[in-house]
């Protein structure tokens, strides 16, 4: 048999794809065995696990037992993403408009490849800017330590729009130049036009730029653990510390004992997030699904 | 010429470096359907589209001359855009309903002008479908998505939409070159209609439209207006041999 170079093509292609799809079925297995030996092996009831805010892994058996309750951090990832996002998707989209409808010159050639510059930008840099400039500033003219919910939020907000600004960009460019035409030539105003006939027409794009913004949000870990403070409680206001599931899981996992139950919770927590960034491709795929069915 | 709807003198219209339009003078009679015929590239698409300042939105276009509507000159500095396009509405080739539902769709230019009213809107929306002979293909299904519907009835929706805010003078650009021989007839026997109570300017390619439907018909070639007259007599006693030429199909 002679092999061609349509067939040498056919088996990279496969190999690669094959790859990638054994990797990612292993990294679920490895991470659902671990993550799932606290509540099989060491026997932790899974609503303890998950709706409770007592985390003292390794408390001495005279003192009470070791407990480990994630609720602490999974409501402070949701806090400091949820706020991240609201910061962030009307300013994105704003920049989305700008760029596409309102100065396209401008937009295209200054602000575009500027929040591309954003999206290269390391997240290490970006804690280190929060930790020198942004702490300091909110401990001095806001109160309280500096490491908080708002710098952890304000940080994220910035890390997350150019995910969702060229998600917005895309889908505004993919709509019918006609439909803007019809607009003007029914008297509309450019603010009528972008407002009541595109910005509707794109919403699926925009919405499945939110909640990949928002994905990215909950998954980061380093930016965010450098500048809000990791303590091990809800936050009463924005100015207070907080900790999430991505920072708790950075922060102990170098002190832990392997097979342990402190490093097992730590799997479970890995395992949440995993479990939650499922959720979100899914959010995603409905949308895209949906909107493709109305058209 | 007090009677002319439209009225045009020396239009030239560049863009850019290119001349597309080369003194275009011509008079457009009120409660009538003027067609413009001419080969590809002839000019008489951006003639219609300077008629409601189309042309405006793109980079580079430049235009010397006036056009007066109704005697009052639509390129002058104290025109108001957002008037002028109410009163000059415009049909484009390829149906483009918005992603909205087939009220949504309607009810879009009278909202944005002001109406809140829902009665009245209800209203302006059986109107305007009624009037685009559609109202009751779609009465079931008004609140469904225009873009569910086949390729005539999206035309008529877009018809529709700009009857809703009462036009006067309705701007055709080859409405029904997208659509099938049976949307085709539907949609020029509603420009029929629509001629007792509106002034229609319609560009098409196809001459036999052009001869059906029209009442004036102007020839455009090169960016040059070559002969405007009577349809019947542009088909059939043609003054000039470059429409004797194009009619007969020698070229075009």
């Amino acid at each position: 048999m002679k092999i061609t170079s349509d067939t040498t093509g056919r088996v990279l292609s496969t190999g690669a794809a094959l790859v990638t799809i054994l990797l990612t079925l292993a990294i679920i297995v490895f991470i659902a065995t671990k993550g799932l030996s606290t509540f099989i092996i060491n026997g932790v009831p899974v609503k303890d696990f998950l709706f409770s805010t007592n985390w003292f892994p390794d408390r001495p058996l005279e003192e009470g037992g070791p407990q480990v309750g994630v609720l602490a951090f999974m409501l402070g990832s949701i806090i400091v993403s949820l706020l991240a996002v609201l910061v962030s998707a009307p300013l994105s989209v704003a920049c989305a408009v700008f760029i596409r409808e309102i100065a396209p010159f401008w937009g295209q050639r200054v602000l575009q490849p500027a929040i591309e510059i954003l999206a290269g930008i390391p997240s290490v840099v970006y804690g280190y800017i929060g930790l020198s400039l942004l702490v300091p500033f909110i401990r001095e003219h806001l109160g309280g330590l500096g490491f908080s919910v708002l710098a952890g939020f304000l940080v994220l907000s910035v890390m997350i729009l150019p995910t969702i600004v060229s998600m917005s960009v895309d889908s505004l460019r993919a709509l019918p130049q006609e439909w803007k035409e019809a607009a003007y030539a029914l008297g509309s105003t450019r603010w009528q036009t972008i407002r009541i006939v595109l910005l509707p027409a794109a919403r699926s794009g925009i919405i499945t730029g939110v909640v990949l913004g928002l994905a990215r949000a909950f998954g980061e870990a380093l930016a965010v653990q450098m500048v809000i403070g990791n303590t091990r409680k809800i936050p009463g206001s924005i100015l207070d510390p907080v900790i999430t599931l991505t920072s708790a899981i950075t922060m102990d996992m170098g002190n832990t004992p392997m097979g342990s139950l402190w490093s097992n919770s730590l799997w479970s927590m890995g395992l949440l997030l995993l479990f939650i960034s499922c959720l979100f491709i899914l959010v995603v795929r409905f949308v895209v699904q949906r909107s493709e069915m109305s058209q | 010429m007090s009677d002319s709807k439209i009225s045009v003198k020396k239009l030239h219209l560049f863009y850019k470096d290119f001349q597309a339009l080369n003194g275009i003078d011509i008079e457009v009679r009120p409660q009538h359907i003027t067609a413009l015929i001419g080969p590809s590239g002839c000019g008489k698409s951006t003639f219609l589209r300077s008629l409601n300042r189309m042309n405006d939105l793109i980079e580079g276009v430049r235009i010397e001359g006036t056009i007066l509507l109704e005697g009052s000159d639509i390129y002058s500095s104290a025109v108001d855009m957002v008037a002028l396009r109410k009163r000059v509405g415009m049909v484009f080739q390829r149906p483009n309903p918005f992603l909205m539902s087939v009220y949504d769709n309607v009810a879009y230019g009278p909202r944005i002008h002001g109406e809140k009213n829902k009665r009245k809107l209800d209203e302006i929306v059986e109107t305007s479908l009624r009037g685009a002979a559609l109202w009751d293909e779609v009465r079931d299904r008004l609140h469904k998505s225009a873009l569910g519907l086949s390729g005539g009835q999206q035309q008529r929706v877009c018809i529709a939409r700009l009857l809703a805010v009462q036009p006067d003078v309705l701007l055709m650009d080859e409405p029904s070159s997208a659509l099938d021989p049976k949307s085709t007839m539907k949609i020029e026997e509603l420009i029929r209609d629509l001629k007792q109570r509106y002034t229609i300017i319609i560009v098409t390619h196809n001459m036999q439209q052009a001869a059906r439907i029209s009442d004036t018909t102007a020839f455009f070639l090169n960016g040059t207006l070559v002969e405007c007259n009577e349809t019947e007599l542009i088909f059939t006693k043609p003054g000039d041999q470059r429409t004797e030429d194009y009619i007969t199909g020698r070229f075009g």
